[in-house]
Order: C-alpha cells, then structure tokens, then sequence
C-alpha cells in the first residue's frame, strides 16, 4: 500500500495531468484509497496503469457497492496492485443513482470482463463499451437488481402442512 | 493423431456450434460450454456461467458477522477454509483485533491441509478425465485422511465453521498432532506415487504436454493468478508478496514453470502440495503455546465454563449471540492465496452488526476466462484437458 503521504502525492500528480478528476482520497485502515470521477475514470487508471514509478498494471478486483443510503450511492471499485512493490491502491468511482453508468477498462485490464458483467448483472450499473453486458450469474429475463440494498430478500413461507394435518 | 494445421478444409469446412454442459461429468460441475467447433477444432468457445447462483453474498448481507461465515464456507467448496480465512481475516483488519500466535499457526496449518485437500481433488478428478482412472482412488483415499484430520479438529469434515473472528473456535485435540505428524511423514511418498502413475503414463502426456498453452503477459492480462499463473514462470504468490498469517515464518518455495501448458499446471500443483506439507511440518514444529483466540470479549464468545460463574461472560454472551458485535464504519479487501488463486475478500461495514456488502474475488471465475485463450484452435478433447487443468470450482464461480 502506498502510505498516506505517499497518496497524496499520486493525487497531486494525477491532478497535475488531468484537472478534476481525483475527488477524494482516503487512508484508512492502512488501506488507500482515492475517489476518481467516473468520467476521468479511464484516463485516470490509465495513468496509474502507464506512468512510469506507479504501474499499477494488475486489477485485483472490480466491484460495485451501494452505500445507500449515502450519496451517491453506487460506487465501483478497482483494486490496483502493483507486483513490484506489493502495493495495492483502491480506486472509487461514484455513479449517478438515477443512471448509474461508467466507461469499461476491458480494454485497459482484460479481466474486468467477467467483474463488470457481475456489477451489471447485480447492480444495474451500466459500463458503455463493454464488448457484452449481459447478465452472467443470473438468468437473463431476470427483472431487478438484486444486491441493491433495497432490493427485498425473497422467501416463501415455510407451510407446516404436516403438522396442521396430523395434529391439527 | 493429425495436428491441427495438417487438417484439410474439405474435411473441416463446416463450423457448428455445440453445446457441452451443463450437467456435463468433463465440466467439473455445472458449466455449460458454447463451443464452435469445425470438425474437431475449436474455435470459439463461451462458457456460461451462473447455474448454482445461490445469492450468498446478498444473504450475508442480512446475517450478523459470525453467522456470515458457514455462508461464505460454501461458495468455494472444495476450499473453505480459505473462505472462512478471508472473510475473518477482512472483521479482523476491520475491529483492529490481533490474532494470537497459536491462532496463526493453527490457522496456517489448517489452509496448507485445504490447499493439499484440493489439489488432491482437483488432480483424482483431472486424471479420471485424461485417462488415469485409479488416480480418483488414490487421491481420495489420502483426501479422506485429511477430512478425518479435520473431523478430528472441528468435529465436521467439511465446511467446519472453524475459524472465527479472533482465532479458531477450539483447540487442536488430544492426538491430532501425532496423527498429523503421521499423515506428514505419508504424504511426500503418496505424491511420489501419483508421479509415478502419471509421469510414465503415455495417454496422459501425450495429452498434457504442449497442450493449452497461454503467455504469461496474456495470463496477467486476464488477471489470472495461482498455480496457473506460476505455471507460465511467474513466481507470483500472495503468501510470499503479503505478510499473513505464520507464513512469513516458515521456509517454503514457489514452485513455477516454465512452458505454460497443462504439463507445467500438473507438475506446479504437485509441487505445491510438497511444499504444503512442509509448511505444515513447520508450523506444528514451531506451534506456540498460548490461547487459540483472542480475549477481547466484545468480539469473542467467552469460554462455556465462565458462564456459570461471571455475569459479565453471561452479559457478552447473551449479546454477541443475539445482536452480534457492531462494526464502525469502514471498508476492507483482503486477498489470501487460495489453491485457485488470488482469494479476495471486500467487506463493507456501516456501524451495525451486520456487514453493508460481502464480495468475494473468487479466483476460479477470473480465471475461467482465460479458459477461451487456452482451448482455441485445439482439440475438443485437448480442450476437456484444459478445463480439468484450470480447475475451476462452480460453487465459487456461481457464488
């Protein structure tokens, strides 16, 4: 993990290169964080991709997250890692909640492919340019987002049929 | 057999698409294939995922943190103790709760026995699919060992619920660490025994060798990780780059390849169920004494016997079963390496006792795509080689 001086430094330099687009950055729990833009999201990863002493050329992880009921509540997560120092960044990208879209990396980092169908498939988010945004885990003429947080947990009533015909 | 360059296009000018799976017995599980196949080569393939979808990491949403841990134990599982490690390990970082030494060590030992349990399973499955049938026999029969070790220890055989928040749940029994021992001193001759059966066998070879073949630039792209990756020569381990658990105290190496076909996967698992054995010799040698959870009781059920005795134990009790314990807000990824891969672990808390989101980096689904760059322009059955070598787990994959 890069520490939190060290943060800070990669914000000024992004901010340097791209006004606007780091919105925030966090140190917390030892892990770092920053919080990009979603429309600076591609030229800020590929920065932290490309530029020379960053590299953070491995995609850990992507991931959606509803923080509801914060504002905005649909945030997609990158996990960064750099192979050669060992470090992990977190990049955060909050999505409007009305139309929550983002432009794909499956063209920088080849396996969000499958991670972005995920977070389309769970959270609805829409990731423009995505070679196939379907669902993949759930059946396709599913309706809803199920891991919004409101999104009700179904269930069918347990009917103790047994016991109402025998004791009942 | 002809190779596939010498194969005219009058014999194989036809492409058809066919379906493999998803109940399928060479798909390791529920996958379904979409193959394009002209004659005998592949050259598409999809594969379809989501049939065992349970909606685990929406259910763990509604579960107070210890109850989240038997859900999460059944996504991977042929894995769960690595499971149960990331998502205890991710509470941990989250409450700030230090681990006792023992607690490490037993942890440790419990995840080298899993990882050998799955390759175990991975390569008696594997061989059945490339022709060494007995291979399933064999390395189940050592699997059952382990299960009884695990019974012994957690008094289940799989999905043991052993680890928790703050340590492991109990301590190792009477007898378990001579039958541990016993098993250790077993192993390296049973794995020289599958090599044995393998490395002579000309069927599964000539279908290993040179087969599926992926650069390792390609395979990091994909973001591939685990025993597939190090198979391509990249000694890329997450035991060794990150500091968890006892394993920056034990000696071990990474095995790696060097050609990146199904031989190198087979030859790099083998290996790393050597050096598993020898992570566990090592941390049962250098086992310390000492309490197998930690003592913050806002976290940790108190002992039964207090609770007859302490009001203050029954108080932390009755609350921690009931309500669970309140997390502050935060939110934590934590990555351990699983026999698969990269096993990562995202949990967001939102300062109430049940966790805001649960997300798991499965390393069989990342990896899975990779398997389209592993089977293109080869053998349909070449390509049921490669699936057995990638060694995906559905349950993972599904979630």
């Amino acid at each position: 993990m890069p520490d939190a001086p060290g943060l800070e430094l990669i914000r000024g330099e992004i901010e340097m290169d791209h006004p606007g687009a780091v919105l925030d950055s966090s140190f917390d729990r030892g892990q770092a964080a920053l919080v990009v833009a979603p429309e600076h999201i591609l030229a800020a990863l590929t920065w932290l991709r490309d530029s020379p002493g960053h590299e953070y050329r491995f995609l850990s992880s992507l991931h959606a997250v509803d923080y509801l009921p914060a504002e905005p509540r649909f945030v997609v997560h990158y996990e960064l890692l750099n192979r050669d120092r060992v470090e992990r960044l977190r990049v955060k990208a909050p999505l409007d909640e009305q139309e929550p879209e983002i432009d794909s990396c499956v063209d920088l980092f080849p396996t969000a492919n499958f991670q972005e169908r995920e977070a389309y498939d769970f959270f609805g988010i829409v990731f423009r340019g995505h070679p196939e945004l379907t669902r993949i885990l759930l059946p396709d003429d599913y309706v809803g987002w199920p891991l919004r947080r409101d999104f009700p947990i179904g269930g069918e009533p347990v009917k103790f049929t047994y016991n109402e015909r025998n004791y009942g | 057999m002809a190779s596939p360059e010498t194969q005219t296009p009058e014999t194989t000018s036809e492409v058809m698409t066919i379906n493999i799976g998803p109940h399928h017995p060479a798909t390791h599980g529920v996958l379904r294939l979409v193959v394009d196949l002209e004659g005998e080569l592949v050259r598409d393939l999809k594969p379809v995922v989501g049939y065992v979808h349970t909606g685990i990491e929406k259910s763990c949403e509604s579960q107070s943190y210890w109850k989240v841990i038997p859900f999460v134990e059944r996504m991977d599982y042929v894995s769960y103790f690595f499971q149960m490690e990331a998502f205890c390990g991710a509470v941990e970082r989250l409450v700030d709760l230090e681990i006792p030494p023992r607690a490490r060590y037993l942890r440790t030992i419990f995840l080298e026995l899993n990882r050998i349990h799955s390759h175990l399973v991975w390569l008696g499955t594997t061989g059945l699919d490339l022709g060494a049938i007995s291979m399933l026999w064999y390395c189940f029969r050592e699997r059952d060992k382990i299960l009884d070790l695990f019974e012994m220890a957690t008094g289940q055989r799989m999905h043991t619920r052993y680890f928790q928040v703050g340590g492991v749940i109990e301590d190792i029994p009477l007898g378990f660490e001579a039958k541990l021992r016993e098993f250790i001193a077993d192993m390296p001759v049973r794995i020289g025994q599958y090599e044995d059966l393998l490395d002579r066998n000309e069927i599964f070879l000539s279908r290993t060798k040179g087969v599926g073949i992926v650069s390792r630039e390609r395979l990091l792209e994909l973001g591939v990780t685990g025993p597939l990756l190090r198979a391509a020569g990249e000694p890329w381990d997450l035991r060794k780059a990150f500091d968890y658990l006892a394993y920056p105290e034990v000696d071990f190496k990474v095995p790696v390849g060097t050609v990146g076909d199904n031989y190198d996967r087979y030859r790099v698992r083998l290996a790393e169920m050597v050096e598993s054995v020898r992570i566990i010799e090592q941390a049962l040698d250098g086992l310390p004494e000492g309490p197998y959870i930690a003592d913050d009781r806002k976290y940790v059920l108190p002992p039964r016997s207090e609770l007859s005795t302490s009001m203050e134990s029954l108080i932390h009790h009755f609350k921690l079963v009931t309500e669970g314990y309140r997390v502050e807000a935060g939110e934590v990824y934590y990555s351990i390496e699983g026999p698969r891969g990269e096993l990562g672990c995202f949990v967001l808390a939102d300062g109430s006792s049940k966790p805001a989101r649960v997300h798991y980096r499965d390393p069989s689904f990342v990896n899975l795509q990779a398997f389209r760059d592993m089977s293109v322009d080869g053998y349909v059955a070449d390509m049921i080689a490669s699936l057995g070598m990638l060694d995906p787990i559905l349950g993972g994959v599904d979630r």
